[in-house]
């Protein structure tokens, strides 16, 4: 059986025995830095923005809702179930299809969208980071099949990094199958070290925090 | 053995163009790496690189325990996991899984760990096309190459080069834009996803705790592999492991910054399980296939375990002098660099790779970078030593000994030492440039003599050494 072999092996090499229990691991190092809303708020965005991503302060739901409208311009869009998309009246716009359960149907509307768009569970303010937890209202397509990416969420889900990320959700898998950060537009550095963006991901992401 | 590579190695040397692709690209992701970790940007980055250290080393030394604890999460969470002791185990696994699944067409993300095994070609005898995804994984598997660098698989490749690849084998028009080939491939790719039945990935990091995989790219498709195709088989070495999710705040930091100098990539994917019941889309089956390969020979080792705490970030190879100047396929396994040459000869065997080790200026700067703080110099050197002894023993180094006592004979003796420099003075052809060592008479320059000749050289010696000229100077009272 390769599992005893593997782990007999492992456990020969290391002299320790079936069961034993391990060594006291080092604590785990998270340091959550004091900064304010504002300040997070203001690093979220320059380093979004660094990164070639759009972004929008918007003051009320219903100024996100109209530079959504303005960026999608009528054409084909995949919103997912967030609550906070429906409650800025994003899932009502005019080009967007939303409330997919099926994942061939959400699929196929993807593939042929234009735009993805999104809220997001989190954001990282010093690396500028989308975090995404697949769930009922939050699909993983959306924001990976359409070329261009829409993030819309509340300011105050801007947490200081990954040490604040980690500390209010010590074990992902609890909630989710899938957490994903997004840190820009999908890019490549593959030929001659160039920068290309757009590669199987989004090449275009605008965030917009209301 | 050495002769093989060695021929790689004088024709990389020998190639302009290729050395500068090498130089300028290593030294580019040298400059981006030194910003990311500036104090200004990262004023831990040391502690950081302490605590890295400290949890592998626990890790590591208590691997057992977390590999069953991995085990257990991902049997909790829906997922299987499947023990392989190498690679020909991985290849019956997929292969039959595909069977079972009536898969034919795999899409791959970029993974050291498959290509350790050769997993494309293990399971193409049984009918599997296999797609990587990553477009400089893709561009070398179109040129039936091995990855030139661990986070830069092409970067050995000029655009004309890829445009010329990619004209050839997928019958495009030619286009020298990396922007354009960038579409080409993406547009190509993207018909795969979609038509695959397994996606497979390798993993950054598997967390115990969670039962997950952790997968760290820019472009997106790795995450295309996890969500398009209803299985996702994950292949990882079992040194992968770390304890906790909340490690991953360490390790993230560091992963990025010091492969290629961005504070996070653009995509990092926390995956545990299949998509869950009330969950919209994602793989409904999830595999995670344990490698063994050697790993646990390498952990009975107390010093060398440490090059198990790897994260495969390259830092190590791009800061190398040694790596910059022979360039990645210059090595006989698909890991190369300084880690290459500490973790090949121990895995292959030392009559494979024995020269490795020795294939060092030990200026040091691999230990220095490494975010885990890996002493590869030091494992450089003691596996020297070991190489060394084993030899002694079979006396296979008797004249090499023997040599190297007469060298310390004469330095002992200043006096003889001055005799032999006149001589040889006297001795050398009159040109003022190098090259007199290589032209030794040819009864002197033969056998192992000769190839050590080959590769050295000294300039010119004086005609007035620097001991004649002391001498001449305290004569003449001005000391």
């Amino acid at each position: 059986m390769p599992r005893e072999t593997v782990l007999h092996k492992v456990r020969t090499a290391l002299g320790r025995s079936v069961g034993q229990a391990p060594a006291a691991a080092p604590e785990a190092r998270l340091r959550i830095p004091a900064v304010d809303l504002e300040a997070r708020l203001s690093s979220f965005l320059r380093r979004i923005e660094e990164l070639a991503g759009k972004t929008h302060r918007a003051a009320t739901p219903e100024e996100a809702r109209a530079y959504v409208e303005g960026v999608v311009a009528g054409r084909p869009a995949v919103a997912s179930r967030a609550g906070f998309l429906r409650e800025c009246g994003i899932t009502a716009l005019p080009s967007v299809r939303t409330g997919f359960t099926s994942a061939a149907e959400l699929r196929a509307a993807c593939v042929a969208a234009d735009f993805g768009i999104t809220s997001a569970d989190y954001a990282l303010a010093d690396t500028g980071t989308l975090v995404l937890l697949s769930s009922p209202e939050e699909a993983r397509m959306i924001s990976l099949l359409p070329p261009a990416h829409l993030a819309v969420l509340p300011r105050d889900r801007i947490l200081t990094g990954l040490d604040e990320l980690f500390t209010r959700l010590p074990r992902p898998a609890e909630q989710t199958s899938s957490m994903v950060l997004v840190t820009g537009p999908s890019r490549t550095a593959d030929i001659e070290q160039i920068l290309v963006r757009g590669v199987h991901g989004p090449g275009e992401i605008h965030v917009i925090v209301v | 053995m050495r002769g093989a590579y060695q021929e790689q190695i004088v024709a990389t040397l020998g190639n302009r163009g290729l050395q500068s692709a090498i130089y300028k690209a290593s030294g580019r992701l040298m400059d981006h790496r030194r910003h990311a970790i500036d104090p200004a940007e990262l004023p831990d980055f040391e502690e950081l690189r302490a605590q890295a250290n400290l949890i592998k080393q626990h890790t590591i030394e208590n691997l057992d325990y977390y590999l069953e604890q991995f085990e257990a999460q991902v049997t909790a969470r829906g997922g299987q996991l499947i023990w392989a002791r190498d690679g020909e185990e991985v290849a019956e696994f997929v292969a039959d899984l595909a069977r079972r699944k009536q898969a034919r067409l795999i899409v791959k993300s970029k993974s050291m760990t498959t290509e350790e095994i050769d997993l494309r070609k293990r399971l193409a005898p049984h009918g599997l096309e296999t797609v990587e995804t990553d477009l400089g994984e893709y561009i070398v598997q179109l040129a039936e190459e091995r990855p030139y660098h661990i986070v830069a698989p092409a970067l050995h490749k000029t655009r004309e080069e890829v445009g010329e690849i990619f004209s050839r084998r997928l019958g495009v028009p030619r286009e020298n834009e990396p922007e354009k080939l960038t579409k080409i491939a993406r547009a190509v790719l993207r018909e795969k996803f979609l038509a695959a039945g397994i996606g497979m990935t390798g993993a950054n990091f598997l967390v115990a705790d969670s039962g997950a995989v952790v997968l760290v790219e820019n472009e997106g498709n790795a995450r295309l592999s996890t969500t398009a195709p209803g299985i996702h088989v994950a292949v990882a070495g079992i040194e992968k492991l770390i304890p906790r999710a909340q490690d991953l705040a360490v390790f993230l930091k560091l992963l990025g910054r010091s492969a290629t100098g961005q504070a996070l990539t653009v995509y990092t994917s926390f995956l545990s399980g299949p998509r869950r019941a009330e969950e919209i889309d994602g793989p409904e089956e999830f595999y995670v296939v344990l490698l063994d390969n050697g790993r646990s020979k390498l952990l009975a080792d107390r010093d060398q375990r440490q090059s198990l705490y790897c994260i495969r970030c390259g830092a190590c190879l791009s800061h190398c002098p040694v790596y910059r100047k022979i360039g990645g396929h210059s090595y006989p396994w698909v890991y190369s660099g300084p880690i290459g040459a500490v973790i090949t000869p121990q895995i292959q065997g030392l009559s494979e790779a024995g020269w490795l080790p020795f294939a060092s200026s030990l200026c040091g700067a691999c230990g220095e970078v490494c975010p885990v703080k890996i002493e590869l110099p030091r494992l450089l050197l003691e596996l020297r030593s070991e190489i060394q002894r084993a030899r002694s023993r079979q006396g296979e180094n008797r004249w090499e000994k023997l040599a190297f006592r007469l060298w310390a004979w004469v330095m002992r003796h200043p006096r003889v030492y001055e005799m032999l420099g006149m001589a040889a003075a006297a001795a050398m052809p009159g040109e003022e440039s190098g090259n007199w060592l290589e032209r030794l008479p040819g009864w002197l320059n033969r056998g192992p003599l000769k190839a050590w000749t080959s590769q050295r050289d000294l300039p010119p010696l004086p005609e007035r050494s620097f001991r004649r000229l002391w001498r001449e100077r305290v004569k003449a009272g001005r000391s």
